[in-house]
């Protein structure tokens, strides 16, 4: 796949180029690995074009922020990467493999797994059985296997490994406690935590994160915010959609702004700060 | 936790001890009320083999659509299609080929009845997919629309002229249109026990119960025994779909019911799990609608009009979506409360009251209530025609119940879907956070509390 691999690369030359970012450039390496590639990315529902032709790099183990005024394109993005929701034209290539039109679980099976803008817990299931649920290639999840006495044991097994992982998760984001809650009666923080360590026990390489800070009080935003900063540590690939400027600004190593569908620039925190064209983007202007 | 919680937990042998004292319940009003109507031993025992095996088939429907709704959120209402589509192969199959000049308008196959039954759970199964692989693609009100319809193109098709009969393999078959099928094979029982080599035995039990039944005991001993059939089905239902539920692929379909684009989104392939599911319901319904038609000698396309399904529905809802053990008792409740209930209330009242002369007509008896104030002809009326407004009777329970109890008797009580219980492995240290900690906790709530608050 060398020539695909290649195309974005130039393609991130070009904007270069074009945009304000000079000393972008600089950071652009062949050698740098970019697992998700999102190459003129279109969509329109009826007459609106909610993404016209946004183009961008995340960066290996990196924070990367997705930021944009209301109507920018954010979610609809988001949505296109990961499968929710077709693509008029475009491409999204995930560790090199073309996974463009993909259904959802396949992607979440390549390793890009993603939570949403509101909280989505299954509430009718324990915290404890939406956790259980995330692992991948679950052999109980095939009907016979889960049925038939003797195979059942071997699923029994697998379960029990599972289950300690699951643990191991809830005590790393401090949710131990309400492990046996259902997932209906948690509080808006707390929903927000499961999802994430949810997603986590998918054993993602990447985790696209929708506005996970929304609604959340400052003491848990803090500690979300810590989780992410050691699971990033730890090899993981974030992408964050985020409304609140300065928290993507203070977190990310990379952001990208999104406006009216396009990648309006691109850069680290410092040079989106000073960009004339994303203050005037927030403010309302044309540009 | 409430008193009906802690009855429910202390009952001995659990589920199946509650189970086992509803169904002593329910045998125990009905035989006194054969002891008031004066039933001989011979129509009391009659009476509790129709019972059981209302309760038996409607315990298995019932089963067969929590697996649908309660687990996987499908919204199928066209339970009786694939009842009919499973008698009918079933029919086909089984049925000796034709003979020119015999009683049978139609021939059939001339199958082992268990090749039968198998084809018509597999056949069941087949609709069921090719009616979800369209109908699955779109929302949940979609299947809804989509079954309904099939069950009763399901029915046209077995009433047409042009299906009357036709040939299969060199065979007259067909499905006899209007006036149906004679089901001229061996009834199951039969073909069980001759399978096993027990007929001869059984044949002779039936003679030793003469001492209690002198004249013809065998229609007394087989509505009994195959009762107790229906019954060994609907266990065997219960612990194949309580497996399916209690493992990580009743965790999917769980998962699916509660919010289809997460389950998607975490790596599952929800179509699949979908399908997978409302298949093995549909077999299920095939069954039992096999067990309900195949031993009444005789099929018509009318039996299989929407109310069944709509009785089934009915059933679940009373014992409790997403309830395995619900089910059964809501099929239980259903089967003696409402569908052989009203007949037996009828007759008490008629038993007890011998010299009670009802209004024939509906102007009689509303007349005096209106004229006079008096209301004993209306009420007298409305008692003789019970079973007339059986499905008033049932439309004014759901309706109570959709306003009291949405969750059914036992649907409150939610059976986690994993194999094992899912607490902290012994093996890992527990940390600080204890279930004392959750009350403390902003936002969380007991769900026994959130259960019980409406009562």
């Amino acid at each position: 796949m060398s020539d695909a691999a290649d195309q974005p690369v130039e393609d991130v030359a070009n904007k270069v180029d074009e945009g304000a970012l000079g000393a972008f450039a600089s950071g652009v390496e062949t050698s740098v690995d970019y697992p998700l590639q999102v190459e003129g990315l279109e969509k329109s529902f009826g007459g609106i074009t909610a993404v016209d032709g946004a183009s961008f790099e995340v960066e290996a183990g990196s924070l990367t922020g997705l930021i944009g005024p209301n109507g920018a394109g954010k979610s609809t993005t988001f949505n296109l990467i990961t499968g929710m929701l077709k693509p008029d034209a475009g491409t999204v290539t995930f560790n090199g493999e073309d996974i463009t039109g993909e259904e959802p679980h396949e992607i979440a099976n390549r390793g890009m797994v993603r939570t949403f803008q509101i909280a989505r817990e299954l509430s009718e299931m324990t915290v404890l059985e939406n956790m259980m649920l995330a692992p991948k290639h679950q052999r109980g999840e095939t009907l016979w296997r889960s049925v038939m006495p003797g195979v059942r044991d071997d699923v029994r097994e697998q379960e029990e490994e599972l289950l300690e992982r699951v643990w191991e998760v809830l005590d790393f984001f401090d949710i131990a406690h309400i492990a046996e809650e259902y997932a209906g009666n948690l509080s808006g923080g707390q929903r927000k935590l499961l999802e994430m360590a949810r997603a986590l026990l998918t054993d993602p390489d990447m985790l696209l994160l929708d506005e996970p800070f929304a609604g959340v009080n400052p003491t848990l935003e803090k500690k979300l915010l810590e989780h992410v900063h050691e699971l990033r540590e730890q090899g993981y690939t974030f992408l964050l959609v985020e409304h609140d400027m300065d928290l993507i600004m203070n977190n990310c190593e990379h952001v990208i702004v999104l406006h009216q569908g396009s990648v309006l620039t691109e850069g680290t925190p410092d040079e989106i700060r000073s960009n004339e064209e994303v203050i005037e983007a927030y403010l309302g202007g044309n540009v | 936790m409430s008193v009906r919680d802690d009855f429910t937990a202390r009952i001995p042998g659990g589920d199946a001890g509650l189970i086992v004292l509803v169904l002593l319940a329910t045998y125990l009003a009905y035989v006194l009320a054969g002891l008031v109507l004066g039933y001989t031993l011979r129509g009391q025992l009659n009476s509790i083999a129709t019972l059981t095996f209302y309760i038996g088939v409607f315990a298995m429907l019932s089963l067969a659509l929590n697996l649908h709704w309660g687990y996987t959120g499908l919204f199928n209402i066209g339970i009786v299609g694939f009842m009919a589509v499973g008698v009918y192969v079933t029919a086909i199959v089984t049925k000796p080929t034709y003979v020119a000049g015999g009683a049978a308008q139609v021939g059939g196959l001339g199958l082992p009845l268990w090749v039968g039954i198998l084809a018509g759970m597999l056949a069941a199964a087949l609709l069921g997919l090719v009616v979800a692989l369209p109908a699955l693609r779109l929302r949940a009100d979609y299947l809804a629309i989509v079954t309904i319809a099939m069950s009763e193109i399901v029915r046209f098709s077995f009433l047409s002229g042009e299906l009357q009969q036709f040939q299969l393999f060199g065979n007259r078959v067909g499905f006899g249109g209007g006036s149906g099928l004679i089901l001229d094979f061996a009834p199951p029982l039969e073909a069980l026990l001759r399978g096993v080599g027990l007929w001869n035995g059984y044949l002779g039990f039936v003679d030793a119960f003469q001492v209690l039944v002198p004249r013809n005991p065998k229609p007394v001993v087989d509505g009994l025994v195959y009762g107790l059939l229906l019954l060994g089905f609907v266990a065997a239902f219960y612990w194949l779909l309580k497996r399916t539920g209690e493992s990580p692929f009743g965790r999917v379909l769980k998962a699916i019911r509660e919010d289809e684009d997460v389950a998607n989104a975490l790596g599952k392939n929800t179509d699949r799990f979908k399908i997978k599911s409302f298949m093995l319901g549909c077999a299920l319904m095939g069954l039992a609608g096999i067990l309900w038609l195949v031993p009444q000698g005789a099929v018509t396309p009318n039996f299989f009009r929407p109310r069944v399904t709509f009785f089934v529905w009915i059933a679940l809802i009373i014992g409790g979506a997403g309830s395995n053990t619900g089910s059964v008792l809501g099929g239980a409740v259903f089967a003696a409360v409402l569908y052989q209930g009203p007949r037996y209330f009828q007759n008490l009242v008629s038993a007890v009251f011998p010299n009670l002369d009802s209004p024939s007509g509906f102007g009689q008896a509303i007349s005096p209530l209106i004229s006079q104030f008096d209301p004993v002809p209306f009420l007298l009326y409305t008692v003789d025609s019970i079973r007339q407004l059986q499905l008033v009777v049932m439309g004014l329970v759901l309706i109570w119940l959709m306003h009291n109890r949405p969750e059914g008797m036992l649907g409150y009580r939610k059976e986690t879907a994993s194999v094992i219980p899912l607490s902290r492995p012994k093996s890992m240290a527990a940390d600080g956070g204890s279930d004392d900690s959750v009350r403390t906790d902003g936002g969380v709530d007991s769900p026994a509390q959130g259960g019980e608050t409406d009562e």
